[in-house]
């Protein structure tokens, strides 16, 4: 007769792993049928430094602004409340950001948690699937009556982060080992990542121009999203804007949507 | 459209086996000096996660090195130890990745890494009872059905033991390649870390393994603990270089099982590439003095 699946062993091994409060399971142990102790560290120590790891490298900029022993601490209460669902460890941590806006010891850094947002669509920008991306001179063989009308399809690497703060320039001056100038964090960025071919590349948006990118990206019609960014701010420009989204390599192709 | 599924791209240009030839793990940092330096004589093994994003990067490096390098997959999350169903997307990522690549070597863990929904991200182990054995062979079955290949189950290193296992751990794996036809991936340095850890003979556990499986060999390097009554405690930190008790081993299972690909894994606190390429010589080194060994048995017999 075949036997059943035992499932205990994996509901009586994993919850300590992240636990350090509940004792080594007693179903196993080291030698001579002694408990497991130390033995049984070695797991909960693989499992946290390595997720630990996993989230100083997806959010290398924050690390350098909080102190490694700030990050590792604070990456430890993350990991052991959340830890990964999936295997792929360059989707982990994308409730990170949120988890650091509400962090006790970061509170004072309020710019923080939008750097790690910026960190966490850089990663996504990496992974992203390859896409030619749209030239400039399809766009400029249209007809000037018709641009209103076109809608654009985003390449899978663009993305948009808004902040309160200068996230673009913070992320920017940390996330290599030279040194910081001072940095004013409360002039509001808004960040372009993107990835035209392999290299990743965040880029800082004009005034209306997150407003603008955000509209395109979610199929609205040239002539809607530059209204849009109109509304948002005054000194939009679109000419400027349209050809610096198309430079970064934001979109792939565009089309003529139905006219309003 | 592309997707990380599309068909290869990549011409299969090596014959399958490849017979006994030392690689290396490899490591995009060391992209430009394998590059610079032409192609290798051996083979290069990834973690098959790293390269199951869409696209960017990683693709376009192992396209690189798969151009002119047979490639090992190493499948190091399918959590095939566990008791509950694969993940049946991970699995179809991992099918995936083999179609674009056609690697030479596909390989996967006796352990478990997910428990319920959550990732732990570590090599966890199993007891080897009757109903585990069941569970990991129908867990081989499927990826093998997957994947229209045998897959090499490598022997796992642990530091603790199961109360409620009934049959040794080679005679665990000596089952599951019974059952399911699968092949082995021998890492000597799991042996001699398991082996120390739990006071027993490396080489009655490999005098015990089922060689003539082993398909491809693991040699790491590991970092040294106590436990809680002072007794030696062997990390598989694959942080540095093969220890000589495992160069030792490795010589006696090569004289006694003949030449197989053999890998130097070298994970953290990775060295430069000339000096990895250096360990990985010295395993070349060890393969062609049995292949030359045979070949003069051979000629005395003709």
């Amino acid at each position: 007769m075949r036997p059943e699946a035992d499932p205990g062993f994996a509901a009586a091994f994993a919850p300590p792993l992240l636990d350090p409060a509940r004792d080594a399971p007693t179903a196993v142990t080291g030698r001579n049928g002694k408990p497991a102790g130390r033995r049984y560290d070695v797991y909960r120590n693989n499992v946290t430094v390595s997720l630990i790891d996993a989230l100083a490298a997806i959010y290398p900029a924050v690390q350098r602004i909080t102190g490694t022993d700030f990050f590792r601490a604070m990456a430890r209460f993350h990991v052991r409340n959340s830890p990964p669902t999936s295997p792929l460890l360059f989707d982990y941590g994308r409730d990170f950001p949120d988890f650091v806006a509400n962090y006790t010891h970061a509170q004072d850094m309020p710019w923080l948690a939008d750097v790690a947002r910026i960190e966490r669509a850089w990663l996504d920008a990496y992974h992203a699937a390859d896409a030619l991306r749209l030239s400039s001179a399809l766009l400029s063989a249209i007809a000037p009556e018709l641009l209103d009308d076109l809608v654009f399809t985003p390449h899978p690497a663009t993305r948009i982060v808004r902040s309160h703060y200068a996230a673009v320039t913070i992320f920017a001056a940390n996330r290599d080992s030279a040194p910081v100038a001072r940095i004013d964090a409360s002039t509001p960025e808004d960040a372009l990542i993107t990835r035209a071919e392999f290299d990743v590349e965040v880029r800082h948006l004009p005034p209306g121009g997150a407003v603008f990118a955000t509209s395109l990206m979610s199929g609205e019609p040239l002539g809607a999203a530059a209204m849009a960014a109109f509304d948002a701010s005054a000194d939009f420009d679109i000419a400027a804007n349209i050809a610096g989204l198309i430079e970064a390599g934001a979109f792939i192709s565009f089309a003529f949507g139905d006219p309003a | 459209m592309i997707t990380a599924t599309k068909p290869a791209t990549v011409p299969l240009r090596f014959s399958l086996p490849i017979g006994g030839v030392a690689g290396t793990s490899f490591k995009p940092e060391h992209l430009p000096a394998i590059l610079g330096t032409g192609p290798q004589a051996g083979f290069f093994e990834v973690h098959a996660e790293n390269y199951m994003g869409a696209g960017g990067a990683p693709h376009r490096a192992l396209e690189a090195i798969r151009r002119d390098h047979a490639l090992s997959l190493h499948g190091v999350c399918m959590s095939i130890g566990g008791p509950q169903p694969l993940d049946k997307t991970h699995l179809a990522r991992f099918r995936g990745l083999v179609a674009r690549y056609q690697p030479a070597l596909i390989s996967e863990h006796l352990a478990w890494s997910t428990h319920e929904t959550s990732f732990f991200n570590d090599l966890l182990p199993l007891p080897y009872t009757e109903a585990t054995l069941a569970s990991v062979c129908d867990h081989i079955d499927e990826v093998q059905e997957a994947i229209r290949r045998p897959l090499l189950l490598e022997n796992p290193s642990t530091y603790v033991t199961f109360r409620q296992s009934t049959m040794s751990e080679t005679d665990f794996i000596r089952a599951i390649t019974a059952r399911t036809g699968c092949g082995l991936l021998l890492d000597i340095n799991n042996v001699f870390v398991s082996a120390t850890n739990h006071g027993y003979s490396a080489l009655d556990y490999l005098a015990d393994f089922p060689l003539a499986h082993v398909g491809e060999i693991h040699l790491a390097g590991h970092a040294e603990q106590t436990d809680d009554d002072g007794n030696l405690l062997l990390i598989d930190s694959h942080d540095g270089p093969v220890a000589d008790a495992v160069w030792k081993l490795f010589e006696i299972i090569i004289a006694r099982r003949g030449p197989v690909p053999t890998l130097i894994e070298w994970d953290s606190k990775i060295p430069e590439w000339p000096i990895l390429r250096a360990e990985a010589a010295a395993a070349q080194a060890i393969l062609d003095r049995c292949q030359t060994a045979e070949e003069t048995e051979d000629r005395r017999a003709a």
